[in-house]
């Protein structure tokens, strides 16, 4: 059990019901098992319990009922023995007004031990090497968003922690410098386990080892993104403008269409992705043929999952999720 | 607006070189570092970067003590001036709930330490001398004063050091106890700002509690500053206290301690559930 468990972060039956939630679950029976390096992203829509499992593992949050363990050190018994090797952004965490980033930076690494000069030394380093040497001892409230959230992730950067946790760390950043954070978040994947959470699709896409799906508590799907492929029946996705109407010679026999807001949405074989668009195109229909995306694999495993088992009331909810710009009006 | 204009787009080192220098040589965790982290985040830091509030922490103890010498012609100073350091010391405690829960609520901050090595007693042992930091300015300015005007004897001194203490205990027990209250209200500076007014301006901390009529001289014992105040006025002469009313207030003051630390860490956590 023990030497199973070294090298990875084991997640086993995982509940949480808030003492104030009236019995619902925040998380409902997570369980599973992957390698504790590299870049894991947990993807889910706006409470999905993203949150509720990084705080979990994170020693900041009591769970309802199971167990988790990262290398072998279990988070509710082994706490202290966990908290010297973990580090966390938590999600919405904001640099103090006050304080420069070099401040920000050394207090941290105070916090985990560190001697107050060496402190100051490795805070200084990593600012500059994430290109804030300049800015080290201004105070945060002059930086811009996009620099005090670099600042936050310099203190855990800095930090000897090995694990580290990033709760939405890319959230209302401009895709800009979304891009600049991915290039470095992969740098740092390369030598710790860095558990990360996100909203973004294709945050997921790019960064991450492993890629675990959580919907309403409940984890819909884990793995790699090809073992994330292979659960989808279907290698092609494709979309096609809902007016004008579509035109009944289009028969669909292999694959899925779900009407979205905006579109249809067709997964389907490559065989017949190819015969479709052949039809499309000779009658002059506007559509996009795509391989299959993480979206695509969201769609599969969680609004149609959840499309089909949804209770009474959420039909707008639900006719929202369906749409091909689920995600767009989830962002914001 | 401006400064966010002249911030200089700086390249980051494309090989960001981090992952190399890991593992990091701790030559094992320093207790000292994470105790005095608290100190600097929570005081030294913001008097350093925003020396204004240095103003502000030396008037609002004065204010009163000015005002109380100006009321009574000079006749109360000495009770005065020990009303200062008393609110000073249970201020202490006061801005200890609303930092405490800031931190926490607005910054995420307690999040991050929790998550970290350093462990609750630690990081509340520098939250609570933050705040005796942050008022440090104030009790210089009182301590010149206490020079000048206060005659004490050498018992009387460690007398009122101590009575300075406890209070200084007794409030952070009381802003330690509130902050683990999570309701909004108890969060928010104004609740901290009344908690302040109830126990510090209204008690008899500027004056002696025989300048209340009776029957409200009853509610000012509800106010652990009433007894610290009436120990510092007997240590100063201005009262004559008999050795039973002594012991009764310290007890007092320190039952009172002893309960709200006992309630707050039955009640606090650290690890939420
Ligand atoms: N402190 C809390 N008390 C009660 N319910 C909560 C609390 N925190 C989160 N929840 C609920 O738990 C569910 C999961 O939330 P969260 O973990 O924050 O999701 P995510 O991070 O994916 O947005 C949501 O329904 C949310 O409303
Ligand atoms: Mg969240």
């Amino acid at each position: 059990m023990l030497t199973e468990s070294l090298g990875q972060l084991s997640i086993d039956n995982l509940t949480k019901i808030y003492s104030k939630s009236k019995g619902k679950k925040a998380l409902d029976s997570v369980t599973f098992s992957v390698p504790a390096r590299g870049i894991f992203v947990l993807i889910g829509r706006n409470g999905s319990g993203k949150t509720t499992l990084v705080r979990i593992l994170s020693t900041e949050l009591e769970p309802t009922s199971g167990r988790a363990s990262i290398n072998g050190i279990d988070v509710m018994t082994e706490a202290d023995q966990l908290r010297r090797k973990i580090a966390i952004v938590p999600q919405e965490s904001r640099t103090v007004p006050w304080m420069t980033p070099l401040q920000t930076v050394s207090s941290y690494l105070l916090w985990r031990g560190f001697d107050y000069s060496y402190a100051k030394q490795r805070a200084m380093e990593t600012l500059e090497r994430l290109g804030l040497g300049n800015s080290a001892k201004r105070l945060n409230r002059t930086l811009s968003g996009g620099n005090r959230r670099k600042v936050l992730v310099a203190t855990v950067l800095a930090s000897e922690a090995e694990i580290i946790f990033l709760d939405e760390p890319t959230t209302g950043l401009d895709p800009i410098s979304r891009r600049e954070f991915w290039e470095m978040l992969r740098e740092i994947g390369k030598d710790r386990f860095t558990f990360l959470t996100t909203h973004y699709l294709e945050e997921a896409e790019e960064l991450a080892d492993q890629i675990g799906v959580l919907d309403r508590g409940k984890l819909m799907g884990i793995g790699t993104l090809d073992q994330l492929r292979k659960r989808v029946s279907y290698n092609y996705s494709m979309k096609i403008p809902i007016s004008p109407p579509l035109p009944s010679s289009l028969k669909i026999s292999k694959g899925e269409m779900v009407r979205g807001k905006d579109e249809y949405r067709i997964l389907t074989t490559e065989e017949e992705a190819f015969d479709l668009s052949r039809e499309l195109s000779r009658i002059g229909y506007r559509f996009t043929i795509n391989p299959v995306s993480l979206d695509d694999i969201f769609f599969y495993l969680v609004d149609k999952q959840s499309g089909d088992s949804s209770e009474i009331g959420e039909n707008e909810d639900r006719a929202r999720r369906r749409s091909g710009n689920y995600w767009a009006a989830q962002q914001e | 607006m401006f400064q966010l204009e002249e911030e200089v787009k700086e390249e980051p080192k494309k090989d960001y070189d981090l992952a190399k220098s890991l593992p990091i040589n701790l030559q094992g965790r320093n207790r000292f570092s994470q105790f005095i982290a608290s100190v600097l985040v929570n005081s030294l830091y913001e008097m350093k970067n925003y020396p204004v509030v240095l103003i502000n922490t030396v008037l609002s103890p004065l204010s009163f003590l000015v005002l109380i010498e100006f009321v009574s012609r000079g006749s109360l100073l000495g009770e005065a001036i020990e009303g200062g350091f008393i609110m000073s010391m249970f201020s202490a405690g006061m801005s200890l709930q609303g930092d405490l829960s800031h931190l926490k609520n607005d910054f995420k901050l307690q999040d991050m330490v929790v998550s970290s090595p350093t462990s609750w007693k630690v990081y509340l042992a520098g939250m609570a001398t933050s705040e005796l930091v942050y008022s440090l300015p104030a009790l210089v300015v009182l301590g010149i004063l206490a020079g000048y005007f206060l005659h004490f004897t050498p018992l009387g001194t460690i007398t009122f050091l101590s009575v300075l203490f406890m209070m200084f205990i007794t409030s952070i027990a009381v802003g330690y106890t509130f902050a683990t209250f999570s309701s909004d209200i108890v969060q928010s500076f104004a609740f901290s700002r009344l908690l302040s007014t109830l126990f510090s301006t209204i008690p008899p901390v500027y004056y002696p509690i025989t300048y209340i009529p009776y029957p409200f001289r009853y509610f000012a014992y509800l106010s652990p500053t009433t007894y610290a105040a009436e120990l510092a006025q007997n240590a100063g002469g201005f009262i004559r206290l008999s050795p039973d009313a002594v012991a009764i207030d310290w007890i007092v003051l320190a039952a009172v301690t002893v309960t709200l630390f006992f309630i707050a860490s039955r009640k606090a956590r650290w690890r939420e559930i």
